[in-house]
């Protein structure tokens, strides 16, 4: 009880030290966020819910859940919170912290979508949108083998990609080749020394 | 003539948007605005960045921040999502000082650095605001009279802010459009989310809040939907089929960039608008006023 308590309590700093973490400590739970949420009932803890455990040190739970990653950056809650909480922030680096931690959720292939886009713009300096939709795919594929075998079997035909993908080509929006720029190396030295320094504060 | 730095977008400028980088670039040209293109701009990281790793996302960021600085022009670009980014990269570093000296060790691995001088701007904030109303109008040749246009914003155009319009009911898009002599139709969820990114991995989610969009733009009376990002273009148009077959709806709502309507309205040359991206074809509603 004592070890799990004490590693909520450190995974809550790490959240308070992320950009916008911080907010979470002025919270009153007053819901408005929830209420704002477009996507609130995908959520295995709303908002509000997520913000609740997270300071009660129920993070293991929290973070193993399919809650953050359903955010969707809209910042209508953040508009709305009268304690201006950033919840969109606090969302985002509690994603931060479950991937730093490698607790992850079975429940949503986001943070799979994630990092392939991240790792797209950490190669290349660009995003080449057909390149990225061919690494997530790939990925996702595992990710389902792990999660749910039947509906992997069912990607693989790729039947229902396949029109919005012509679809793109004859109206000249997909792109074969990426762009790479110059200053590859330079980004990459950067982002490496960011992942060195880790954290945010 | 005003003079800005340039940052497209990936989606815009070798992308499924191409027609927005296009017909922004030839928009701007005619309305006096000199958008040099920043020189080796790298992608801004997006949302999916920020879910990975915080610090990094700033850096990346802030690498292009850090390139507007040797020019020390206002950074504009048409994409929503690259705009609250590098906004948002700009914002952090100002509100914590030893965030921004973080992100400034990294940018060093580099060699760039960023003192926090460079404003981020939405085009169309730029092209509202700056250029204006009247000088839009001024350069109307084929008036958009009767056209009935659902204005849509999306979310990171206006959110967080403190931006350049009202968090949830703004109206320099309206404006625009009205400037343009085409009617603004009433659109009370313009500024709902559309998705975004969570298209790719949460199909089912993404698909409900698209035809909730579109039911709310065609129960207004919209002909077509102009959008002013390359993301909510995106989901509205390519999923529009998609959203059909799954709720049986019959929506055929053609999806504009808001600077395509403003080029067939100054009689821009086809090629820079590329009205032809659009997977539910335009040319039914644009006809008359896209005639010889």
């Amino acid at each position: 009880m004592d070890t799990k308590v004490q590693s909520g309590n450190t995974l809550l700093e790490e959240i308070c030290a992320m950009p916008g973490g911080e907010g979470i400590r002025l919270c009153i739970q007053c819901g408005t966020c929830t209420g704002s949420c477009p996507s609130a009932d995908k959520w295995d803890f709303s908002v509000r819910q997520a913000i609740a455990m997270a300071r009660a040190g129920n993070l293991e739970e929290l973070l193993s859940s399919n809650s953050m990653w359903f955010c969707l950056s809209c910042y209508l809650c953040t508009v709305r919170c009268p304690r201006d909480v950033k919840p969109t922030e606090v969302m985002h680096a509690m994603e931060c912290v479950a991937a730093r931690h490698g607790l992850s959720t079975k429940r949503s292939s986001t943070p799979v979508m994630y990092k392939a886009f991240a790792d797209c713009v950490k190669n290349n300096g660009r995003l080449h949108e057909l390149g990225f939709m061919a690494l997530f795919y790939q990925r996702k594929f595992f990710f389902l083998l792990r999660t749910n075998p039947l509906s992997a079997l069912k990607m693989v035909t790729l039947v229902g990609m396949a029109p919005r993908g012509i679809g793109l080509f004859s109206h000249g929006r997909l792109g074969l080749r990426g762009a790479k720029i110059k200053g590859n190396k330079e980004l990459k030295a950067i982002i490496k020394k960011a992942e060195e320094l880790g954290g945010a504060l | 003539m005003k003079y800005y730095s340039y940052y497209p977008g990936c989606s815009n400028s070798d992308g499924g948007a191409k027609s927005y980088g296009s017909s922004t670039e030839a928009v701007a040209k005619a309305l006096d605005v000199e958008l040099h293109e920043l020189e080796d701009w790298n992608c801004c990281g997006s949302t999916p960045f920020t879910g990975v790793n915080e610090l990094g996302s700033l850096c990346v960021a802030a690498r292009n921040l850090a390139l507007a600085e040797k020019r020390g022009l206002d950074l504009v670009t048409p994409c929503s999502s690259c705009y609250i980014i590098l906004a948002r990269a700009n914002l952090h570093m100002k509100e914590s000082p030893k965030l921004g000296e973080k992100v400034n060790e990294a940018l060093a691995a580099g060699g760039q650095k960023y003192n926090g001088t460079i404003k981020v701007r939405h085009i169309l904030d730029v092209l509202a605001n700056d250029v204006g109303y009247d000088a839009i109008k001024a350069k109307v040749k084929r008036d958009l009279a009767g056209l009935k246009v659902a204005p849509y914003y999306g979310c990171q155009v206006v959110r967080p802010g403190p931006g350049f319009d009202h968090p949830e009911n703004p109206q320099s898009l309206e404006r625009v459009i009205q400037s343009l002599g085409a009617e603004a139709t009433p659109f009370p969820l313009r500024t709902r989310c559309c998705g975004g990114s969570l298209i790719v991995s949460e199909e089912d989610l993404a698909l409900e809040l698209i035809r909730k969009l579109l039911d709310n733009a065609a129960s207004n009376g919209a002909e077509c939907i102009v959008t002013v990002c390359p993301m909510c273009q995106t989901n509205l148009d390519v999923y529009q089929s998609r959203v059909n077959r799954k709720f049986k709806t019959k929506f055929n709502l053609p999806v504009l960039f808001f600077t395509q309507l403003m080029g067939v309205a100054f009689g821009t040359e086809d090629k820079a608008l590329g009205l032809r991206s659009g997977i539910i074809p335009a040319d039914r509603v644009l006809a008359r006023y896209t005639r010889k």
